[in-house]
């Protein structure tokens, strides 16, 4: 979805294990600390449970496990990234679990590139870009394939 | 206007809408008067109108948009063209309308002034008599034609023009008591007022803990919070309640029309009319009752001379009948037409392939009548377009269930037929238990709950029995299969204690679910869970709890199926019912490798043998013995059998592992062996099976000397070793 060629655009960052991840800050619609949840039995392993948002019940997905890697490590809450999906009658949202959330920040699409062939085929399709800051990396995901749940 | 039936309300407000917009077409068309869109807009309003006034009996409105209409179905085929005096009959027109519809708001009838002249007007336009002659129309008509801001007002002057003032006056009365709102606002407005309701109750605990003066103001605050609050919840929930009306009201038009179609004569009545429903219930029956009262005139009612013929007034009755009964709506479908013949049905359905003439004959009548509601299943001779294309009493079906729902029937030859809906008042809020398994809670529709059964800890390791690794408790002597939710789930195990299960009911078959402790009962807001998570057939959905978690609402239906305690069911019950005549039958009892035991009736039994284990012999994929100077072909009956428990407790059922015990069975002159556990005993038992079969090669279960005892299937057993041991002989 990333416009290679167009004018610079907003990322919200956020960091997952020892990467630095980054969404369309268009699709976020606020960040939560860690909530209570509700495990949901028989779900898959990615559904970590059920938060109340205000009256509205979402679903939570643990981004680390989207992403295949390891659990958080003990004492570490995660942090809700409520994010928007579906649109017109499907609109819903879903509190994706990061492990910090980190700033916003504008990015020229210049500075992108297509994920290198070489990495994990599950995880390929989750990652849109890859942003070469100052810094280091930064992987651009896919929100719509991230929410969704195999 | 208190006393208006709340469909004319509903029409009056509904015309008056659209004759505003009238108003602003008109002015529309005195600019652009070739404009046939507006023209076509102006008569499907007006068209509207008549025909509605038509279903209400007010023959006045009628004749004058009748009028009305005619001249504009000639404007917009090109048959005339609009000229100054036209136009200003048509508004004339509108505002006779008006004029009328305010005397129905106000009296509830439509008043003295008949609108001879106006009709007359618009005829003579019609036929091109009265040509664009200001003479020849009443004095005011002229006026609009220079001015077309004017033109509202133009009528005004004239004879008319003080009911039509009354009546935009009244207008303003009903259009200001009701508004349109959408749904998804009333939606919001339900999320807001439970979340209101949250907060209140933790204001309330915090009040509750202030001391002092100050807590005492707080508290007396808190409590009229309190009482807001409730209020407000409840005037929120009733916005949105509609009476069954809301739907039937369609019906009485489409049975006439209908009946007119198919030449019959029938009357609907309606007893109910003010039962309320929740809109998306209301939404989600129209079209299942709409199809089924149309059943009902197409199928159900016989033609007038065929009734005359069989002494029934030649006027066919169709009984819509809607009431509250323990928290769910009923709403019958009454007819007293032909009935529907079982025997019919059942050739229908055995024609169809829908069951086998052996299942047809094991049937009963009512679960015969019950077969049109299967999928493909139609009886109507003809594929009229009216029904009998197969489809629709199977969605009917369907779509009730849907909403919590269910229908059933029933039906005397010659004398009529009933079917009953029951549906939940509310999707939006109902009552449930809530327990709690595995460290969670879960909400239980109390829709699908029978009883709860309490066993103390001392005795809760004899009281649930086991059928072959499948746990039973004998509720009131009869078996009740029972699901352990944190098991079904995959939820940790509390410690052993006292066993509480949950007795429900899902469809026909009822099952136990063991939780580890019994909550509450209240009313739960049932909101959807995302839809990624639907799969998910054990949860209907979530509920916030007081304390603002989540929970989830168990699906009964769901839960069951997936422990396997619903479905096979049907079949059981049935061949229960079959064997219930049946006389006391000696029966071979031996054990299972679970210490369980298992019987199989003597009649299917040749011989009782040992055999050694070391005089097996393979041939093919069959184990094989040497009987008899024959081959016989051995089945392990434990080994067929789908595994119930990983490590069965006794594994070789009791027997030395050197020799076998082998029961001879026989069929059409072939033998076959079936390898089974320790020979226990012969008893005499009546087959009456107790409870379904819950695996594949058993029957059922019965109980024989009070223990549980499993009956083996041994034509399904042998079958799965030996496929054609039962096809006719070489």
């Amino acid at each position: 979805m990333i416009d290679i060629a167009g004018s610079s655009r907003q990322y919200c960052t956020f960091r997952l294990a020892q990467y630095h991840c980054g969404i369309d800050v268009l699709a976020v619609h606020e960040i939560l600390r860690h909530q209570p949840m509700t495990r949901v039995p028989l779900a898959p392993p990615v559904v970590k449970g059920l938060i109340n948002l205000r009256g509205q019940i979402i679903t939570a997905l643990d981004m680390r496990t989207r992403l295949s890697f390891p659990p958080r490590e003990d004492g570490k809450a995660p942090i809700n990234i409520v994010v928007g999906t579906g649109a017109g009658e499907d609109e819903a949202a879903a509190a994706l679990l990061v492990d910090e959330i980190g700033d916003v920040i504008d990015i020229d699409p210049a500075s992108c590139e297509p994920p290198p062939d070489t990495i994990n085929g599950a995880v390929r399709d989750l990652i849109q870009s890859v942003c070469k800051l100052e810094k280091g990396l930064l992987l651009i995901l896919d929100v719509a394939k991230a929410t969704r749940i195999e | 206007m208190g006393d208006l039936d709340g469909l004319v309300k509903e029409f009056l407000v509904e015309s008056y809408e659209n004759l505003d917009r009238l108003d602003k077409e008109f002015l529309q068309l005195e600019n652009d008067p070739g404009n046939r869109e507006v023209i076509a807009s102006i008569f499907r309003t007006i068209h509207t109108v008549k025909g509605t006034s038509g279903f209400f009996g007010f023959e006045r409105l009628q004749q004058v948009a009748h009028a009305g209409e005619n001249l504009l179905a000639k404007l917009r085929d090109g048959a005339l063209s609009l000229n100054p005096g036209m136009s200003s009959a048509l508004l004339r027109t509108v505002d006779a309308i008006r004029a009328i519809l305010g005397e129905i708001e106000r009296s509830g009838g439509e008043g003295a002034n008949a609108y001879q002249e106006l009709i007359a007007e618009l005829e003579a336009h019609l036929e091109g008599r009265a040509v664009d002659d200001a003479a020849a129309a009443p004095a005011p008509a002229a006026k609009p034609v220079e001015a077309p801001v004017a033109v509202s007002d133009a009528a005004k002057p004239g004879e008319p023009a003080a009911p039509a003032a009354a009546a935009s006056a009244a207008a303003g009365s009903v259009a200001d008591q009701s508004l349109r709102v959408d749904v998804r606002v009333l939606d919001r407005l339900m999320n807001l007022v439970g979340e209101l309701v949250l907060t209140r109750n933790q204001i309330l605990q915090h009040a509750g803990a202030a001391a002092g003066s100050a807590g005492g103001a707080l508290a007396a605050t808190s409590k009229r919070l309190d009482h807001i609050t409730s209020e407000l919840q409840e005037e929120v929930m009733k916005t949105r309640m509609q009476p069954i009306e809301a739907v039937w009201g369609k019906l009485p038009r489409v049975v006439r029309d209908l009946a007119k179609q198919v030449g019959k004569q029938v009357r609907l009545d309606m007893e109910g009319k003010d039962t309320e429903l929740d809109k998306s219930i209301i939404e989600a029956i129209k079209d299942p009752l709409t199809h089924m009262v149309r059943n009902s005139v197409d199928h159900g009612v016989e033609a007038p001379a065929k009734r005359t013929a069989a002494g029934k007034p030649a006027e066919g009755r169709i009984l819509l009948r809607a009431y509250h009964e323990g928290g769910k709506v009923t709403i019958e479908i009454q007819d007293d037409g032909g009935g529907i013949d079982p025997a019919r049905i059942r050739a229908k359905g055995i024609e169809k392939g829908l069951i086998t003439a052996e299942q047809a004959a094991r049937m009963g009548e009512r679960e015969i009548l019950n077969l049109i509601f299967a999928a493909g299943f139609s009886t109507a001779e003809q594929v009229t377009n009216i029904s009998g294309r197969g489809v629709g009493m199977d969605v009917v079906r369907t779509n009730i269930e849907k909403i919590g729902g269910s229908v059933d029937i029933a039906s005397q030859v010659g004398k009529g037929t009933t079917i009953t809906i029951k549906i939940p008042l509310t999707l939006a809020i109902i009552p449930a238990l809530v327990v709690q398994s595995g460290g969670e809670r879960f909400a239980i529709p109390q829709i699908n709950l029978l009883e709860l059964v309490r066993i103390d800890k001392d005795k809760a390791a004899t009281a649930i029995e086991d059928v072959y690794g499948a746990p039973v408790y004998r509720l009131r002597g009869q078996l009740l299969p029972l699901v352990f939710l944190n098991k079904e789930l995959g939820l940790p195990q509390a410690e052993a204690g006292s066993v509480n299960i949950v007795v429900l009911q899902a469809d026909d078959n009822q099952f136990g679910v063991v939780v580890d402790s019994v909550l509450d009962t209240g009313e739960i807001v049932v909101k959807p869970l995302d839809k990624q998570l639907k799969h998910l057939a054990v949860f209907a959905g979530a509920t916030i709890m007081g304390d603002g978690t989540v929970a989830l609402i168990l699906d009964v239906f769901g839960l069951g199926t997936r422990a396997h305690a619903v479905g096979k069911g049907k079949e059981g019950k049935r061949a229960a019912t079959v064997a219930a005549g049946e006389e006391k039958e000696p029966l071979l009892l031996f054990q299972s490798p679970d210490d369980g035991r298992m019987g199989i009736p003597l009649s299917q039994v040749v011989r009782l043998e040992e055999m050694e284990a070391s005089k097996v012999e393979g041939a093919g994929d069959v184990e094989v013995v040497q009987y008899r100077g024959e081959i016989l072909p051995l089945v392990r009956v434990f080994q067929v059998l789908p595994e119930r428990r990983r490590n069965p407790r006794n594994p070789d059922a009791g027997v030395q592992p050197d020799t076998l015990p082998v029961v001879v069975h026989n069929h059409g002159g072939r033998h076959v062996g079936l390898v089974v556990g320790r020979i226990i005993d012969t008893v005499e038992e009546s087959l009456k099976l107790q409870k379904a079969a819950t695996r594949a090669g058993i029957k059922g279960c019965i109980v024989i000397n009070g223990k549980v005892t499993e009956i083996l299937d041994v034509e399904a057993v042998v079958r799965t070793v030996v496929p054609d041991f039962y096809k006719a002989a070489p």
